[in-house]
């Protein structure tokens, strides 16, 4: 196979495969763990304190 | 409390406090390094008669202060600070990621002694010599362990698009800076490429300009997918989107750097293929910014009483401003003009001041009360200071750029009727002398903007610790 054969089928996967990387991502199954993933960063403020309790006492604002 | 939170991982922010810090340190020197050469350009004694002093041997420690100093540490800072967060797991490995810290303050410590010394490859953005390669290379590679190494210890099922990013710039970085810097050494100080000609060229601006791809783009992406729905408190607008964003960005970003050597001795298909490459960036460079400013859709209240979405909002519009500047400044006849003038800088600076310098600002603002267990920064009013500071000196500087370089471009390729130049190169550089200034006051502003953020984290540190859950998760108000 030539050089320019080879970049030719070359080519053609490449556009296979991000092709199928929209239809993967955009496809319903996938809909409701990618929704989970935005949302999983925002429920997390329970960390704040317990990382800043462990490093010494809390002094609480009155 | 939820019931979950005993379940909680103890994070390693002790590491995310020392780079973040240093952050901001390091953005203050290395932008008044630019403000130093910048007046130069307009009063050339300010270079005392020193050679150590020269524009030529600042000018790369400028560049290599605010990108790999001040980046760069903003960019260690974050990763550790969401890989952790999102993976809900303890960082990999302690030690190595603090020999990361050190490994890194010891790199920019002997570029700034090297570069005024004249100690330099004169690769641009890779200038350093091989003993600080070698150091750069094992430090990345540290780092690469411990943030993979976290990904992989992870307690969550899915890998959040953050750290997609984030693994894609450290994983490229280190393919770049290995390929580029492969050098015969003869001497402790001197080393010459293994690259000859326009080979070397070529290898310099495929490194080039992906450092732009990688270090400066897909990183600090990786803090936008974090920090802009977390300051937000929104959920990104399309996790969908910001999939097909990742893989089309950085399977093209690798095509785009013989845009930099159009006519010159490159082939002529190579600089059609990185012409057309780099107009091709152009579609998920928007696709990104959108789903960044997107995702405060019915929330564009917020921009107008928290000034650190505003500085994320504002980094995104000079985000998609340079990523349309640029694909139109890659067409080899918009080259023909731009190229070598003023406009080139200006392009860079509103990409690296406008989009990454102002991301990380927002990041770091939003970071530092986290790490440091505060309810927020000690000054909101001062965030707000800098705000202004940081968009007036930018918008200074690029519309004083973009006048100059058009203005020279044009003036260059001036021809009598009898074939001679209009205009010799002196009265050219005297032309611009006032928009110099102009572009010096802009980087006053910036450089102030960061001293009022230095003096913020300093207060923030230093104030009463006051870490309540209720507090801190409260939305910020302008009434500090």
């Amino acid at each position: 196979m030539d050089y320019g054969t080879y970049r030719g089928i070359y080519t053609i996967i490449v556009l296979i495969v991000f092709i199928g990387i929209i239809w993967w991502a955009y496809s319903k199954q996938s809909k409701k763990r990618f929704d989970n993933a935005a949302n999983s960063i925002l429920d997390d403020s329970d960390v704040d304190k317990k990382n800043s309790g462990k490093e010494e006492q809390q002094v609480h604002r009155d | 409390m939820s019931a979950t939170s005993s379940a909680t991982p103890i994070y390693n922010f002790d590491i995310v406090k020392k780079f973040a810090f240093m952050a901001v340190v390091w953005g203050l020197i290395g932008m008044s390094a630019g403000v130093l050469i910048a007046a130069q350009l307009v009063w050339p004694e300010l270079n005392f008669d020193t050679p150590w002093f020269t524009y030529s041997r600042l000018r790369p420690l400028h560049t290599n202060a605010v990108i790999f100093a001040f980046g760069g540490c903003a960019l260690f800072a974050t990763s550790y600070y969401v890989v952790q967060r999102t993976c809900q797991t303890r960082i990999f490995s302690d030690k190595l990621a603090n020999f990361t810290f050190w490994g890194w303050q010891a790199i920019i410590v002997s570029a700034v002694i090297t570069l005024p010394l004249g100690i330099t490859t004169s690769k641009e953005y890779a200038e350093l010599e091989w003993p600080i390669d070698i150091l750069i290379a094992i430090v990345w590679i540290a780092y690469a362990i411990v943030f993979f190494g976290t990904i992989v210890k992870r307690t969550t099922s899915h890998i959040y698009v953050a750290n997609w990013f984030y693994g894609g710039f450290i994983l490229t970085v280190a393919v770049l800076h290995i390929g580029n810097s492969m050098a015969i050494p003869v001497s402790f100080t001197k080393s010459y490429s293994i690259y000859a000609g326009a080979v070397d060229a070529m290898m310099q601006w495929w490194y080039g300009h992906n450092a732009v791809g990688f270090f400066l783009t897909a990183g600090f992406l990786g803090m936008m997918y974090y920090f802009v729905p977390k300051q937000a408190e929104r959920p990104v607008y399309s996790y969908r989107l910001s999939i097909v964003h990742f893989w089309s960005l950085v399977s093209l970003y690798i095509w785009a750097g013989p845009h930099h050597l159009h006519y010159t001795a490159l082939p002529d298909w190579t600089q059609s293929l990185g012409m057309v490459m780099s107009v091709v960036l152009f579609v998920p460079s928007w696709g990104g910014m959108i789903n960044g400013i997107m995702t405060l859709s019915g929330a564009w209240h917020k921009l107008r009483t928290d000034p650190i979405l505003r500085f994320m909002i504002v980094s995104l519009s000079f985000y998609g401003m340079s990523t349309f500047e640029g694909p139109m400044m890659a067409i080899k006849s918009v080259n023909a003009l731009s190229h070598y003038t003023d406009w080139t800088v200006g392009h860079v600076h509103s990409g690296a001041l406008g989009w990454v310098a102002m991301v990380s600002i927002g990041s770091l603002y939003h970071l530092i009360p986290k790490v440091f267990g505060r309810e927020r920064m000690y000054s909101i009013k001062l965030i707000n200071v800098h705000f202004w500071l940081a968009t007036i000196g930018v918008v200074l500087y690029i519309v004083a750029m973009w006048i100059t370089g058009v203005m020279e471009g044009m003036m260059w390729r001036a021809v009598n009727a009898d074939g001679t130049l209009t205009y010799s190169f002196i009265e050219i550089v005297a032309q611009k002398k006032p928009y110099n200034i102009m572009r010096w006051m802009g980087g006053l502003c910036v450089v102030a903007g960061m001293l009022t953020m230095l003096y913020n984290v300093i207060r923030t540190i230093k104030s009463e610790k006051v870490a309540d859950e209720g507090l801190a998760t409260k939305p910020v108000v302008a009434n500090a």
